[in-house]
């Protein structure tokens, strides 16, 4: 995972409350058996109106997305995630998001901002002319207008991302500890350890 | 981990996962259970393969294709696989018959018979128990909740990190309960239940929660009926559902291939049996459902939450006092096809879709079959497919006759898979036309591009598939 410290530059004013992950991505993207090439499958159903934001002159590439309420809900797709990546999105500012969502997106380097829904609707407001700025280690989301918001991430996240640090290395690292963990299962609860045969 | 204090049944199967605690609350929970599916899953084992890494424990891992699949006949008549025309599909399908095996997984074949979608297979294949920690690269994992286990979906990341180390790095979310008292009346089931909840609770409303479903209402389904219920945590946000396990849940359990048998099992239902929530346990937030209020209930919208009863009305955007759900529920209408108080129940269909996850049990074929028996589908309604939750499921409903029921009602009689659930086989809606759906996602080009969909129960469906317009089922049968 590359690290991440600062996302710079223009934001999509996208809104738009309870946007799922069909949305973001409809199902028959997911035939695909990579992580690449997901970004032109990107909001389809939205980018047939020629006048969308994804790809107008102004928008298109934009690394930051500004959002609405639960966004990411529904599936666990973690094709959102990579959707978004490939369209060059690293960082979705939102009141709030899917559980799923926001563990997917973390995993693949994009940072979810959690801010109160007036937060957001300036950010919306500064985005449609201006850019954004959000630094990492200060936790803040800041505008050419003066405006600064602070925001809070999980520690191990915060971590993790601006070290690019692997996840799965990182618990392949305590091995042992799982095995101690599965000893004990077998002792004490030996119907939970049985597993199936190939 | 054990306390003495009073505890919720989601807190007893936490503690009893942990295998380390971080000081900022993170804990390394381990996965009893870990159930993979073809679309998922292929970046996760290539992921492994690049990085030289193993599965930790296959045995505890169970390979099943489900999304993809044609619900059509999958062999010839001399045993020939019959090939799959989208080759995008047969690539990813391809992909899981080849790393099951070569991770040493547990493979169900596209032609077995214990073949289906997966939160239909664990359970039946007693490879979901109860108290397990249980995932799956699909959102609706929730389902296993139905039987008191812990069970979520989670992204290919994490099925990367579970097949890797059998284990999840997890914040401990909220614990909620949604308390259902009283009886549901005559026509009215888990389905409707579970729409009524999400109607309530919003799309939102369990962001950040587990849901411990309880009450009366509760107790009194079927295990059938419980997943149900489990299975659309996720429609209303949470991160799983949970129902505690009773004598009905280790009934079910029993006998079934992959259970725990002799000493294991005695052990078992002793530990089973003391999950329940404790008398004076906390629950961060409760919310309590009347059932006897409860009507057979429809979606109206492309979000779960919106749900009306089938007596109510299509509502008006400027009846919502949120401002972005006053846009939302306009786009959501112009998508539709649909107007402000126009009532539910004359709402032309042209499409009915039995099955999903969420209703694909044999149960919920029953239902749909005792609307369906001695009539026929109206001549609106151009297609309408059954699509048994697994081959055990179809074989058990064929055995009962319900295949022909449906057959000589005017509906095909499928394979089992997802279907027209979510569209990525051949099982889409058309565009521009209405669906009475048993799946549990209305969202936009869900079914299909451009294909609407109205969230129903198996016995509404049907009833919807004879009238060819969304009716209420109780003027059928009640």
């Amino acid at each position: 995972m590359e690290p991440v410290t600062t996302i710079d530059g223009r934001a999509y004013p996208f809104g738009q409350k309870n946007v799922d992950t069909d949305v973001i991505i409809p199902s028959h993207w997911l035939k695909t058996i990579t992580r690449e090439g997901l970004g032109r499958g990107a909001f389809e159903s939205l980018r047939t109106d020629p006048d969308n934001l994804f790809d107008s002159a102004e928008f298109s590439g934009s690394p930051i997305l500004v959002a609405g309420d639960n966004f990411g809900c529904g599936s666990s797709r973690e094709h959102a995630a990579w959707a978004l990546l490939d369209l060059g999105v690293r960082a979705v500012i939102a009141p709030s998001f899917s559980d799923i969502f926001s563990g997917n997106a973390f995993k693949n380097g994009i940072l979810t901002v959690v801010l109160p829904q007036d937060a957001v609707d300036r950010l919306a407001e500064v985005a449609r002319t201006q850019p954004i700025h959000i630094d990492l280690e200060q936790q803040t989301v800041t505008t050419p207008f003066q405006d600064r918001f602070a925001f809070d991430i999980d520690p191990f996240r915060k971590n993790c991302l601006l070290n690019g640090l692997d996840e799965v290395g990182l618990t392949l690292a305590q091995s042992d500890v799982i095995g101690v963990f599965e000893d004990r299962v077998r002792a004490e609860r030996p119907f939970l350890a049985t597993g199936v045969a190939a | 981990m054990a306390t003495t204090n009073p505890r919720t049944l989601y807190q007893k199967i936490w503690d009893a996962h942990v295998v380390e605690r971080r000081d900022d609350g993170t804990c390394l929970i381990y996965i009893d259970r870990h159930l993979v599916h073809e679309v998922t899953s292929p970046q996760a084992f290539e992921a492994l393969r690049l990085a030289g890494r193993k599965v930790r424990r296959p045995d505890l891992t169970l390979a099943v294709p489900d999304h993809n699949l044609p619900t059509t006949a999958r062999r010839d008549a001399a045993g020939q696989r019959i090939a799959i025309k989208d080759a995008q599909s047969a690539q990813q399908l391809a992909a899981l018959e080849a790393n099951a095996p070569a991770f040493g997984i547990r493979y169900i074949g596209d032609a077995d018979r214990e073949q289906g979608i997966v939160h239909v297979v664990g359970p039946e294949q007693g490879f979901s128990l109860p108290g397990a920690t249980i995932v799956c690269g699909d959102s609706h994992t929730a389902c296993h909740g139905g039987l008191g286990a812990l069970a979520f979906g989670i992204g290919t990341s994490e099925v990367e990190h579970v097949l890797a180390t059998q284990t999840l790095l997890l914040k401990q979310s909220k614990a909620m309960e949604v308390r259902v008292e009283g009886d549901l009346g005559p026509g009215v089931t888990a389905k409707d239940l579970v729409l009524h909840i999400t109607g309530v609770l919003g799309a939102a409303g369990g962001t950040g929660y587990v849901i411990e479903y309880t009450g009366s209402a509760i107790r009194a389904l079927s295990i059938e009926g419980r997943l149900t219920v489990s299975n659309m945590a996720i429609e209303h946000g949470a991160r799983a559902g949970l129902i505690a396990p009773d004598e009905a849940t280790i009934a079910y359990v029993k006998g079934r291939p992959y259970a725990p048998k002799g000493a294991d099992w005695d052990a078992a239902v002793a530990w089973w049996r003391s999950l329940a929530t404790d008398p004076g346990a906390r629950y961060d937030k409760v919310v309590v459902i009347d059932a006897a209020q409860i009507v057979p209930s429809v979606t109206w919208g492309t979000s779960p939450e919106d749900v009306v009863p089938i007596t109510g009305v299509v509502p008006a955007p400027d009846s919502f006092a949120d401002a972005s759900k006053r846009e939302a529920a306009a786009k959501s209408l112009a998508y539709m096809g649909l107007e402000p108080g126009q009532p539910l129940n004359a709402v032309e269909i042209q499409n009915v879709f039995i099955g999903s996850c969420t209703n694909s049990r044999i149960e919920d074929l029953r239902a749909a079959a005792a609307v369906l028996r001695g009539r026929h589908k109206a001549p609106g309604v151009k297609w309408a497919i059954v699509v048994p939750g697994s081959g055990l499921v179809k074989a058990m409903a064929e055995a009962e006759g319900l295949d022909q029921v449906f057959v000589e009602a005017g509906f095909e009689w499928r394979e089992p898979g997802c279907s027209a659930c979510l569209g990525m086989n051949p099982d889409k809606v058309p565009a521009g036309e209405r669906c009475a759906s048993t799946s549990n996602r209305n969202f936009v080009g869900r079914q299909g591009p451009g294909a609407r969909t109205h969230l129903v129960s198996p016995a509404m469906a049907a009833a919807a598939a004879v009238a060819g317009h969304l009716t209420d089922v109780r003027d059928l049968v009640c």
